[in-house]
C-alpha cells in the first residue's frame, strides 16, 4: 500500500477500530477513552495555532474553560437542555471571545504573545474563581446532560456512557476530517506559509492579519467543543479547567506528538494519558507511583531537548525516505 | 475609611509590590538579555521559602537560614544554566516553554520528596517581632517594615549595579547585540551564567524574608510565577525600571482591590495589563 | 495536569472480581440471599484527601473509621471488610472521575468521604445518579443535605451553617452589637457566613462588613487594615488548618487582639494551638466537640485512639468514628445484606450514635442533629464552656426528599 492510500485510509480503520471498544463492555475503560477523545479534539484545536500558524498560546484553556462554563450556566438548573442551542450557543461564544481578544493579542508576536494568551485566560480564570457568575472557586454542577432529540424520538442519549461515547468519537473524527480539508485547502496552505515567513506573505499580498485571526477563532471553536463535551462527561466545571496548568498541559499534548500534524495531536493526547496511568502505578512502581510526576517532568525535559518532532517525527524517522518527503511537502 | 488608612493601605500595597519587585527583576532580566522564557522561576520562589523553613528549624534562626541559604541558591543557579538553559537560547519559544514546564513538575516532586507536601508556618526573628502602633486599635508589624527597607535597598543596589559598573555595561550590551560583545572579547557565557544564577537568587530570596509572611506551601510558586509576568510585560521585557513601576502599580491595585472591589481583586491586574498592552504593546518601559 | 489513576492493579483484579461476582450469582439463585451476602466481603470506599492541605484530616478520618471496626472485631454485623482507597488530593475538578472509580471501577458497597465541600459536591452529583450508600464523614456542604439530599446520603460531622449559627446568640449575651465576618471565597466560608447572619440577626444584631480573601490565601494585611477602620463590636472568622493559625499570628501582631475580640468556628482554634503561641489565647468559638468534655464514651474513645495510633484524636477522628457507628447501625438492622438498601437506611435512620461528642441522631435530611458547645481557648485546649444550642438541626433548605 503507498503512502497516500495509507493516510486516505487508515484514520478511518482508525474510527473503525474505536466504534468497537464500548462492546468490551468495560464502562470504565470507556469513560476513559471518552476522555482521551476529547482531550484529542482539544490538542488539534491548538495544533491549529501552534503547529500549523505558528502562533503559541498558552491560554487555549480559556476556550475550553468557556464553553463548558456557557453550558453550565444557559441550562435550567435542573432539567436538561437541549444540544442543538446549547453546543451551537457555546462555540458561539468561544468564536466571538476569539474574535474580540485575537483583535489585541495578534498585535504581538513571541514572547509577547505566549503571554498575553495566558493573561486573557487568567483573566477569565479570575472572573470564574472570584465572582458568584460560576459558583466561584468551588465551581458549579451541570446536573443533567444535555439532551439530543429529533421531535420526539431520542436521537442520542447521553446519560448512556455508550452513546455518549460514540457521539464523542464522532466529533473527534469529525473535527479531524474537518481541519484536514481545511489545511489542505489553498486557505490552509496559505497559513503554513505565514507561519514559514510572514513578511513574505504580507508582501505577497495576503491579508495576514485576517488570516491568523480565522485561525484563531476556528481553534478557539474547536477548543470549545472539547470544553463543552468534557462539561458533558462529568456534569462538573470549576475555575480549574481554564487554569493555565490546563493550558500548558494541552500544550504537551501537542509538543509530545508531534505539532504541524493532526494525527500527533491525536497521538499526543493518547500518549499523555497513558504516560499517566502507566507513570502512576501503584502495582509497578509502588511507592514511587506517588512522586509521578517527577518522571512525566523529566521527560517533558527529555522531549523538548531531544525530541522537537515529539511522537509523529519519531514515527516517520523509521518510515522509508520517501515519504518523509511526501509528508513534509504536504505539509508545506 | 478616613485618611490614615488610606495610607496605611497604602503601605500595605507598597510593601506587597516592593516584594513582586525582587521576585520580578530577575525575570525580566533573564527574559530580556537571554531572551529565555522561564515558568519555573516561581520554583525558585518556592525552594527559597522551604530551605528558609527547613533550616530556619534547624538552625533556630531565620537570619542565619537566609545565610546559608543564598549561597546555596546561586549554586543551584549556576548549575542549571550551565546543564539545561544554555542550551535553549538559541530555540524556539516554545521548546523553552515545554521544558521549564517540565522543569516546574520536577521541582515540585523533588520538594514533595524532600520537604513533605505538609504547609508549614515560619516564625518572625525575635528581634523584629513587634509592632508600631499606627492608630487606637490598629499596629504596622515592623518585620514589614523592615523587608520592604531590605526590598528597596536590593533595588538600588541592581539599579547601580547594572547603570553604573563595568559588568553591567557587559549586562546591558549583551542584551542588546550578543555578537558585539563577544567580538570585543568579553565572555559572554560567564555573564549569562552570572545574570541567570542572580535571578535565581532573588527570587529565592524574595521567598525566604516572605516565608514569615505567607505561609510555606507547596505549589506556592504557580501563583506568584503568573503575576510576575504580568510585572514583566506591563514594565516592560528586560527593563528593571519597567519592573520597578509594574510592581508598585500591581501592588496597590490588588490591596486596593480587595478592600474596594473585592469580586473584581483577582483580575484587576491582567485588565491593568491588557490596557497597557493597548496603550504601549511593548510595555511601559520596553524597547520598540 | 495530574490525572489521579493510582490502581490499575485494583483494576485487574475488578476483571476478576466480576467473575467471581457472576460465579455468585449463579450460586445466590440457589442460597438463601443472606447467605450469599456474606461469602463476599462488604466492599468500602475511601475517599479521602492523602496528600496536599487536608492530608492529616484524611488520616484522622480513616483512623476513627477504622477504629470503630476494630471495635467490632474487624467485622461489621458478621461480614469482612475490603478497603479501596482513592486520594481526592481535596481537588474538585478531579471529583466526579475519582468517585466514579469506587463506584464503577470498583464496585465498592459504599462510599465515606471526604473533607473538601467543592469534592463533597462532586461526589454528591455522582452518587445521587448511582443511587450508592454515602457517608460523609466531614464536608459541610449545605447542599448534601438541602437541595441535593437523598435517601442514600448521610453526613456524621456537621453542616457549614451549623458552626456559627450558634455564635450569633453568644456576641448577643456578651452584648456585642456590630460584627465583621473574614473568611475564604469559597462555599464553606459563605455558608457559616449565611449561618451566622442569620443567627446573629436574629438576635438584633448587624453584620456590617462581610471580607473575603481567595482560597486558599493567607494575605490578610489589607483585610486586617479594613477591621480596624470598621471598629466592630467583634470579628467572626472561619478558616482552617495552616491559614487559621496565620490569621491567628496576623491578629495579634495587627495589634486588634485585645480591642477588638475574635469569634469564630471551632475550626479557626483546632488543631493550630500548638503552631501560635499565645495569640489564640481566649478565642471563643462553637463546634460540636470539645476538650474537657469528660464524658466515659469519650474518655475512652481518646484512650483507644491514642493507644491504637500513638496520635491524640481530633473532631475529624471523632467524625470519621462516627461514620463506622452509622454504617454498622445500618449494616445491624438487616443482618449484613447490604443488598437491601431501603432496610440498611432504615437502620442508619433509626440510629442514635452514641459519639464521643455525646449523643446525636440524624434529621430528616440525614445530618446530625448535634449540641454545639461553646469553647474558649486556655493555654493549648478548646475548653468546653458548656453548651451554646441544644440539639441544633441544621434547616435542610431545598430539601425535597
Amino acid at each position: 500500500m503507498n503512502h497516500g492510500a495509507l493516510s486516505r485510509w487508515l484514520p478511518w480503520v482508525v474510527v473503525g477500530l474505536f466504534a468497537l471498544f464500548p462492546l468490551l463492555e468495560s464502562t470504565f475503560y470507556t469513560q476513559l477513552v471518552t476522555k482521551v477523545l476529547i482531550m484529542a479534539i482539544f490538542a488539534m484545536s491548538l495544533d491549529l495555532l501552534v503547529g500549523y500558524t505558528g502562533l503559541v498560546s498558552f491560554g487555549h484553556a480559556a476556550y475550553f474553560g468557556l464553553a463548558g462554563y456557557a453550558l453550565a450556566l444557559m441550562g435550567p438548573k435542573y432539567e436538561a437542555a437541549s444540544l442543538w442551542w446549547t453546543l451551537p450557543a457555546s462555540l458561539g461564544i468561544c468564536v466571538v471571545f476569539a474574535l474580540v481578544t485575537g483583535l489585541l493579542v495578534l498585535r504581538t508576536r513571541g514572547i509577547y504573545f505566549i503571554m498575553v494568551t495566558l493573561a486573557f485566560a487568567q483573566m477569565l480564570f479570575f472572573i470564574f474563581h472570584d465572582t458568584k457568575l460560576g459558583g466561584g472557586s468551588d465551581g458549579i454542577y451541570i446536573y443533567a446532560k444535555p439532551t439530543m432529540n429529533l421531535g420526539e424520538t431520542v436521537l442520542v442519549n447521553l446519560e448512556k456512557l455508550d452513546q455518549f461515547y460514540w457521539l464523542v468519537l464522532a466529533f473527534t473524527a469529525a473535527s479531524f476530517f474537518l481541519l484536514r480539508r481545511i489545511l489542505g485547502s489553498s486557505f490552509g496552505r496559505t497559513l503554513v506559509g505565514i507561519k514559514v515567513n510572514e513578511h513574505r506573505m504580507r508582501a505577497l499580498g495576503f491579508p495576514v492579519f485576517r488570516y491568523q485571526l480565522a485561525s484563531f477563532a476556528l481553534a478557539g471553536a474547536l477548543g470549545g467543543l472539547a470544553g463543552y463535551l468534557a462539561a458533558v462527561q462529568f456534569g462538573f466545571v470549576n475555575p480549574e479547567i481554564l487554569s493555565w496548568h490546563q493550558s500548558g498541559m494541552v500544550l504537551m499534548m501537542v509538543i509530545l506528538g508531534g505539532m504541524g500534524t493532526l494525527h500527533g495531536a491525536v497521538l499526543g493526547a493518547f500518549a499523555f494519558v497513558l504516560l499517566q496511568e502507566v507513570l502512576s502505578n501503584q502495582a509497578w512502581f509502588g511507592v514511587a507511583a506517588k512522586h509521578w510526576q517527577l518522571a512525566m517532568g523529566i521527560l517533558i525535559m527529555l522531549v523538548a531537548l531531544y525530541l522537537p518532532q515529539g511522537l509523529a517525527g519519531l514515527m516517520n524517522s523509521f518510515r522509508r525516505k520517501p515519504q518523509v518527503e511526501a509528508e513534509e511537502g504536504a505539509d508545506g | 475609611m478616613d485618611l490614615a488608612f488610606i495610607l496605611i493601605q497604602l503601605l500595605n500595597g507598597l510593601q506587597y509590590g516592593l516584594l513582586l519587585f525582587l521576585v520580578s527583576s530577575g525575570l525580566t532580566l533573564v527574559f530580556g538579555i537571554m531572551g529565555i522564557i522561564n515558568l519555573a522561576h516561581g520554583s525558585f520562589y518556592m525552594v527559597g521559602a522551604y530551605l528558609a523553613w527547613s533550616l530556619a528549624s534547624m538552625t533556630g534562626n531565620l537570619a542565619t537560614a537566609i545565610a546559608i541559604a543564598i549561597p546555596l541558591t546561586v549554586v543551584l543557579g549556576m548549575a542549571l544554566e550551565k546543564l539545561l538553559f544554555r542550551q535553549l537560547y538559541t530555540r524556539d519559544h516554545l521548546y523553552q516553554v515545554l521544558l521549564t514546564y517540565g522543569l516546574i513538575l520536577v521541582f515540585e516532586e523533588l520538594r514533595s520528596i524532600i520537604w513533605g507536601d505538609d504547609v508549614h508556618g515560619v516564625a518572625v526573628p525575635a528581634l523584629l517581632n513587634a509592632s508600631i502602633p499606627l492608630t487606637e486599635n490598629l499596629s504596622y508589624p515592623v518585620y514589614r517594615l523592615a523587608i520592604s527597607g531590605v526590598c528597596l535597598l536590593l533595588a538600588l543596589a541592581l539599579y547601580l549595579l547594572i547603570q553604573k559598573t563595568r559588568l553591567g555595561m557587559m549586562i546591558r550590551a549583551g542584551a542588546s547585540n550578543r555578537d558585539m560583545v563577544q567580538s570585543l572579547g568579553i565572555d559572554i557565557k560567564l555573564i549569562y551564567t552570572l545574570v541567570f544564577a542572580m535571578g535565581v537568587a532573588l527570587a529565592a530570596f524574595a521567598g525566604m524574608i516572605n516565608a514569615p509572611l505567607s505561609s510555606v506551601t507547596p505549589n506556592m510558586g504557580s501563583h506568584v510565577l503568573i503575576i510576575c509576568f504580568v510585572v514583566v510585560v506591563i514594565g516592560g521585557i528586560g527593563s528593571v525600571k519597567g519592573a520597578m513601576a509594574a510592581s508598585l502599580m500591581i501592588g496597590l491595585a490588588e490591596t486596593f482591590g480587595q478592600v474596594l472591589v473585592p469580586d473584581f481583586a483577582g483580575m484587576i491586574v491582567y485588565v491593568l495589563m491588557a490596557v497597557v498592552l493597548v496603550w504601549r504593546p511593548e510595555g511601559l518601559f520596553g524597547r520598540k | 495536569m495530574s490525572q489521579n489513576d493510582k490502581d490499575v492493579f485494583a483494576r485487574r483484579g475488578f476483571l476478576k472480581g466480576t467473575a467471581a461476582i457472576a460465579g455468585a450469582t449463579a450460586v445466590g439463585t440457589l442460597l438463601p440471599s443472606t447467605v450469599m451476602a456474606q461469602q463476599t466481603k462488604l466492599k468500602i470506599g475511601l475517599m479521602l484527601p492523602y496528600t496536599g492541605t487536608f492530608a492529616q484530616l484524611g488520616v484522622a478520618i480513616t483512623n476513627g473509621f477504622k477504629l470503630a471496626i476494630d471495635e467490632r472485631g474487624g467485622k461489621l454485623a458478621g461480614r469482612e471488610i475490603e478497603f479501596v482507597t482513592v486520594d481526592d488530593e481535596s481537588n474538585p475538578a478531579k471529583a466526579p472521575e475519582n468517585v466514579n472509580k469506587l463506584v464503577q471501577r470498583d464496585k465498592v458497597d459504599v462510599v465515606i468521604g471526604t473533607v473538601h465541600s467543592g469534592v463533597v459536591m462532586g461526589m454528591a452529583k455522582v452518587l445521587k445518579e448511582s443511587g450508592t450508600l454515602w457517608i460523609n464523614p466531614n464536608g459541610g456542604a449545605g447542599a448534601m443535605t438541602g437541595a441535593m439530599c437523598a435517601p442514600n446520603f448521610f453526613r456524621t460531622s456537621f453542616s457549614n451553617w451549623q458552626t456559627t449559627h450558634a455564635l450569633g446568640k453568644v456576641l448577643k449575651a456578651k452584648g456585642h452589637k456590630t460584627a465583621v465576618f473574614i473568611t475564604w471565597k469559597y462555599a464553606a466560608g459563605e455558608e457559616m457566613m449565611e449561618g451566622f447572619k442569620e443567627g446573629f440577626e436574629k438576635e438584633g444584631g448587624k453584620l456590617v462588613k462581610e471580607l473575603y480573601t481567595p482560597f486558599p490565601q493567607v494575605e490578610f494585611q489589607a483585610l486586617l487594615t479594613e477591621i480596624a477602620s470598621i471598629k466592630p463590636d467583634a470579628v467572626v472568622a472561619f478558616f482552617a488548618g495552616g491559614g487559621a493559625a496565620k490569621f491567628l499570628k496576623d491578629y495579634q501582631a495587627a495589634g486588634l487582639k485585645g480591642k477588638i475580640p475574635l469569634y469564630g468556628s471551632g475550626f479557626l482554634t483546632d488543631g493550630v494551638l500548638d503552631a501560635v503561641g499565645d495569640a489564640g489565647e481566649g478565642v471563643e468559638t462553637t463546634l460540636h466537640y470539645a476538650d474537657g468534655l469528660d464524658t466515659k464514651k469519650d474518655k475512652a474513645f481518646r484512650l483507644a485512639y491514642a493507644k491504637t495510633f500513638k496520635l491524640q484524636p481530633d473532631v475529624y477522628a471523632v467524625q470519621g468514628y462516627d461514620a463506622g457507628q452509622l454504617l454498622a447501625a445500618g449494616l445491624d438492622a438487616v443482618k449484613g445484606n447490604v443488598a437491601d438498601k431501603a432496610g440498611v437506611i432504615k437502620g442508619m435512620e433509626a440510629a442514635k450514635i452514641d459519639s464521643p461528642r455525646g449523643q446525636w441522631t440524624l434529621s430528616k435530611a440525614h445530618n446530625p442533629v448535634q449540641d454545639m458547645y461553646l469553647r474558649k481557648v486556655v493555654g493549648k485546649e478548646n475548653k468546653t464552656m458548656g453548651v451554646a444550642w441544644k440539639a441544633l438541626a441544621d434547616p435542610a433548605r431545598g430539601c425535597k426528599a
